[in-house]
């Protein structure tokens, strides 16, 4: 309504200065702010009646002075709201009574029987209310519509008797340990099931890490693993299979029942993934995507790009291999030669991190099987403390089994990729950018950061428009730039010092 | 104090009449159910006429278009009837007779129906069979039944005022009338005419189908017209106003997902969301209700006084919700103040597939479909008195009444 209103005033507007152009520049100037006058005159006149009106009133004026013979069917069924308020109020216009308006005599060739009829045929008014928003307790009570709907669904179509899952996580605390936990914390929020959480962490539990984990909200089992993590690849990805599996220890202890996910930290893990495991029976296996390009370097990405185009290589996938009647007959590993000169082997190189054959990752397993006794274990699972004893270098769940052929393929045999694995590192040198809650915590950085920020606001803020001194460049000069580059000195020497307080030293580190 | 007697047996004459009338509404709700479940299969016998292929064959060899648009269900009602077990061949015995013109196959080059030789091409079909057959005469056509799926039905108008003007063609007024145009109150619906839904394509919609357990996230849906721009561009005709009610009072509401375009995954975002609004148009019927119902989204019906399909079988006041044209502005108050069990008892009703298949006309003809119900419902009206028989010489209907246009021969 009120752009089709300021489109008419617009237009008036634009009609009145071309007729008043520069053609008439040549006429007698004495009458061009007579006719200019009338013209805004007239312009603002009718500005008024469109507000009055509450809508553009030219149209109804055509219709009224060159309309054919249709008024006699144009019975009308109401009003509109506005026109009946206005009706009143407008007294100057020839619409006032408008004749064609109110229904005159209906027409004799609507059928009799609709007198019963509540609808009419014509024009009607469109109802428009009058704050047409949204109201936002019904927003809620909308959503509480949508929510108890999709639970119904759940019910319905989704999965029968959900299993509870138990999450296996190895950490350790680095620089983007909040960034990659961060991540998972919040995909394992989103899953509908019962949930438990067992993070071990290399080095020992931290008081970092354990705050993050309380802010989930889940249930968590927070462990420590007494050795730190080594700086190999290779070394770490054992560390990480002795982790695992002192997190099924914890499982076997407590007897924690349900279905045993490893979600390590720097994969993506999608939702799907957490309904689909939840029709493993014993053991079973996922295609994983492997995003083995870190991108770290230009010239081996690029080199690996050329390679790429060359040999037309789609995503690699580690995971079960089915045949045509969808029973596992094999694996998809990860080839790793046409990576292994590139490969990173420290933590901070900038290569590839490669995975292993086949990762832990894509293996879920029924917690069941690494329970001490229970009578309708299956026999080709091996028993959890004789392999630990052993010290073999188990490099999948699948040294557990003394049988491969029983692994159930799951997620469409294998085509379907619910989770990504990547490995993504900061460099040695790297420091985690502070937040603010870092200056909040210590004294000496109210001293040195925060009072000269508060004198410099109150310089400029304050006391300058108070003073009679006016805005010249030259106060802008003497108080502004200084205070800046005492400001940001002040805050860089305090970064260099060395009575840093704990926490500030640990996320440069 | 003394209460006089009479007293108390008005109090027991309404007593016993309430309670009646509640065992009578009960009644009625377990009839409806049972309905749909009907065979019509020995309960009525219906006599094909042969007319010659210019009223049928010949209409839809120049435009098979005619197959795939919602009028369609006049030609698949032809095809069905002549392979189902109902037809008879002998039309002494035949309790309804059905005359195959396909009389919405006449398409302009965007594929709509025009409407402006139906009624002669009607009345030179009726011309035939009165003089051919023995049987139009006898009734006058009070046991015939034509199918004239257009806009307004036998008015043969697209547009409300002229198809008001004109009437139920004149010839027509006895006859059985199974339609889709469906108000109460209106020239066009005649008293006893079967209201069927449009034609809805069924492949294409179990082509999209989703899997069920994808959430429903939207909360009401609507893809089509508010403002007809090329025959009303102020609004206010369209639709009685109630189109473009909609899009100015909840164009700026997240919780509705309208808008005019034409997207390709139109089926699959109804199966998203929660209500699907079915306003009017220029007629108040639509496809959108077949496409609500079949994909389980909870249809809003803005159209005062309509008639749906099947009303007499399917309990739509408990499967959609209604709407007053004059409440549209309150309508995301009326929608959100529904309790949660109600919607999902509505989406409960929905799913059952009785319900969906009684929306679709599939090809062959299954059991319970719209096919179906359209011959339960010319059972239901069986046994009929003896008096529309006429007697010797009485003539009811006026052979010339009616616009001169439609005299013509055809």
């Amino acid at each position: 309504m009120k752009l089709s209103q300021q489109q008419n005033c617009n237009t008036r507007r634009n009609n009145s200065f071309r007729t008043t152009g520069p053609l008439d520049s040549s006429v007698d100037s004495a009458f061009k702010p007579l006719a200019s006058f009338f013209w805004v005159v007239l312009h603002g006149l009718c500005c008024l009646i469109s507000l009055v009106l509450g809508f553009r009133f030219s149209r109804l004026i055509f219709f009224l002075l060159f309309s054919t013979n249709t008024t006699s069917t144009t019975n009308h069924y109401t009003v509109p709201a506005l026109l009946r308020t206005t009706s009143d109020a407008t007294q100057t216009l020839t619409l006032q009574t408008p004749p064609v308006l109110i229904t005159d005599t209906p027409s004799n060739r609507t059928n009799p029987a609709t007198t019963s009829s509540r609808v009419v045929v014509g024009r009607h008014g469109i109802l428009i209310r009058p704050w047409p928003h949204p109201n936002p307790i019904e927003v809620m009570k909308a959503h509480r519509i949508i929510e108890r709907v999709q639970r119904e669904q759940r019910l319905q179509y989704g999965v029968k008797n959900p299993r509870p899952l138990i999450i296996v996580t190895p950490t350790y605390i680095r620089t983007f340990q909040t960034l990659h936990l961060t991540g998972l914390m919040h995909s394992l929020m989103l899953v509908p099931y019962d949930l438990t959480w067992i993070v071990v962490e290399a080095g020992g539990t931290t008081k970092e890490t354990a705050a993050l984990l309380e802010k989930s909200g889940l249930r968590t089992i927070h462990i420590g693993f007494e050795e730190r993590m080594p700086i190999t690849w290779e070394a770490r990805h054992r560390m990480e299979t002795r982790m695992r599996l002192r997190a099924l220890r914890v499982v076997r202890e407590q007897r924690l029942d349900g279905i045993v996910m490893f979600a390590d930290d720097g994969n993506t893990h999608s939702m799907e993934l957490f309904d689909e495991i939840q029709s493993v029976k014993w053991i079973g296996a996922l295609s994983v995507g492997i995003l083995a390009h870190s991108g770290n370097s230009d010239e081996s990405s690029s080199l690996l790009q050329k390679q790429e185009d060359e040999e037309n290589l789609p995503l690699p996938v580690q995971g079960p291999a089915c045949n045509s009647s969808g029973q596992l007959v094999g694996w998809h590993t990860f080839n790793s030669l046409p990576y292994v000169e590139k490969s990173a082997t420290y933590i901070d190189d900038r290569a590839i991190v490669l995975p292993r054959k086949l990762e832990w990752a894509g293996f879920v397993l029924n917690s069941k099987l690494v329970w001490k006794d229970i009578e309708d274990k299956p026999e080709w699972v091996k028993d959890l403390d004789k392999l630990v004893a052993d010290e073999e270098d188990l490099d999948s769940p699948l040294s557990l089994l003394e049988d491969t052929s029983v692994v159930e393929p799951l997620g469409n045999c294998g085509r379907k990729i619910l989770l990504w694995w990547l490995r993504v590192e900061a460099r040695a040198d790297s420091k985690f950018p502070p937040g603010l809650v870092f200056f909040f915590s210590n004294s000496f950085s109210v001293v040195y950061i925060l009072l000269p920020c508060y004198l410099y606001f109150f310089v400029l803020y304050i006391l300058l428009p108070l003073s009679d001194t006016g805005y010249d460049q030259r106060y802008y000069m003497f108080f502004l730039f200084p205070w800046h580059f005492l400001v940001v000195i002040s805050f860089y020497l305090h970064l260099m010092s060395d009575d840093l307080p704990e926490c500030i030293h640990m996320a440069y580190s | 104090m003394k209460v006089p007697i009479w007293v108390f047996v008005v109090v027991a004459v309404l007593a016993t009449a309430f309670v009646l009338r509640i065992g009578a509404e009960e009644l009625d709700q377990s009839h409806q159910t049972e309905r749909i479940a009907d065979d019509p299969v020995g309960r009525l016998k219906v006599f094909v006429y042969e007319l010659p292929s210019k009223y049928n064959k010949k209409i839809l060899q120049k435009d098979p278009r005619c197959l795939t648009h919602m009028f369609a269900a006049e030609i698949f009602m032809h095809w069905f009837l002549l392979s189902s077990p109902v037809r008879t061949l002998n039309p002494e015995e035949a309790d309804w007779f059905y005359t195959p013109v396909y009389t919405t196959c006449d398409l302009t080059p965007n594929g709509l129906p025009l409407p402006f030789k139906s009624p002669r091409m009607m009345r030179s079909a009726i011309q035939l069979i009165s003089s051919n057959w023995p049987f139009w005469n006898r009734t006058e056509g009070a046991d015939h039944f034509f199918v004239v799926p257009h806009d307004f039905g036998a008015c043969f108008h697209y547009q409300e005022e002229k198809a008001i003007e004109r009437g139920i063609l004149p010839l027509l007024q006895r006859a059985t009338l199974v339609q889709t145009f469906g108000q109460r109150n209106h020239v066009c619906l005649n008293e006893g005419s079967i209201t069927i839904p449009p034609y809805a394509p069924p492949q294409k919609m179990q082509a999209h189908l989703i899997p069920p357990d994808t959430p429903r996230s939207i909360f009401v849906y609507f893809r089509g017209l508010f403002y007809d721009v090329g025959n009303d561009p102020e609004g206010g005709y369209y639709a009685r106003g109630a189109r473009a009610s909609v899009w100015e009072n909840f164009k700026n509401n997240p919780l509705f997902d309208i808008s005019t375009e034409h997207p390709t995954t139109y089926y699959e975002d109804m199966q998203r969301a929660v209500f699907c609004l079915c306003p009017l148009g220029w007629a108040p019927w639509s496809p959108r209700l077949v496409e609500g119902v079949i994909f389980g989204c909870i249809p809003v019906i803005i159209a005062d006084d309509i008639v749906l399909p099947f009303a007499d079988a399917i309990p739509w006041e408990e499967i959609g919700v209604f709407v007053a044209e004059k409440d549209v502005p309150k309508l995301d108050t009326i929608l959100t103040s529904i309790p949660p069990e109600v919607v999902l008892r509505k989406q409960r009703l929905l799913a059952n597939p009785s319900m969906k298949q009684a929306m679709l006309f599939p090809q062959p003809a299954q059991p319970g479909d719209a096919f179906h119900q359209i011959l339960n419902g010319l059972a239901r009206k069986l046994p009929r008195d003896k008096s529309i028989h006429l007697k010797p010489g009485e003539k009811i209907l006026n052979w010339t009444a009616g616009p001169v246009g439609d005299l013509k021969p055809w």
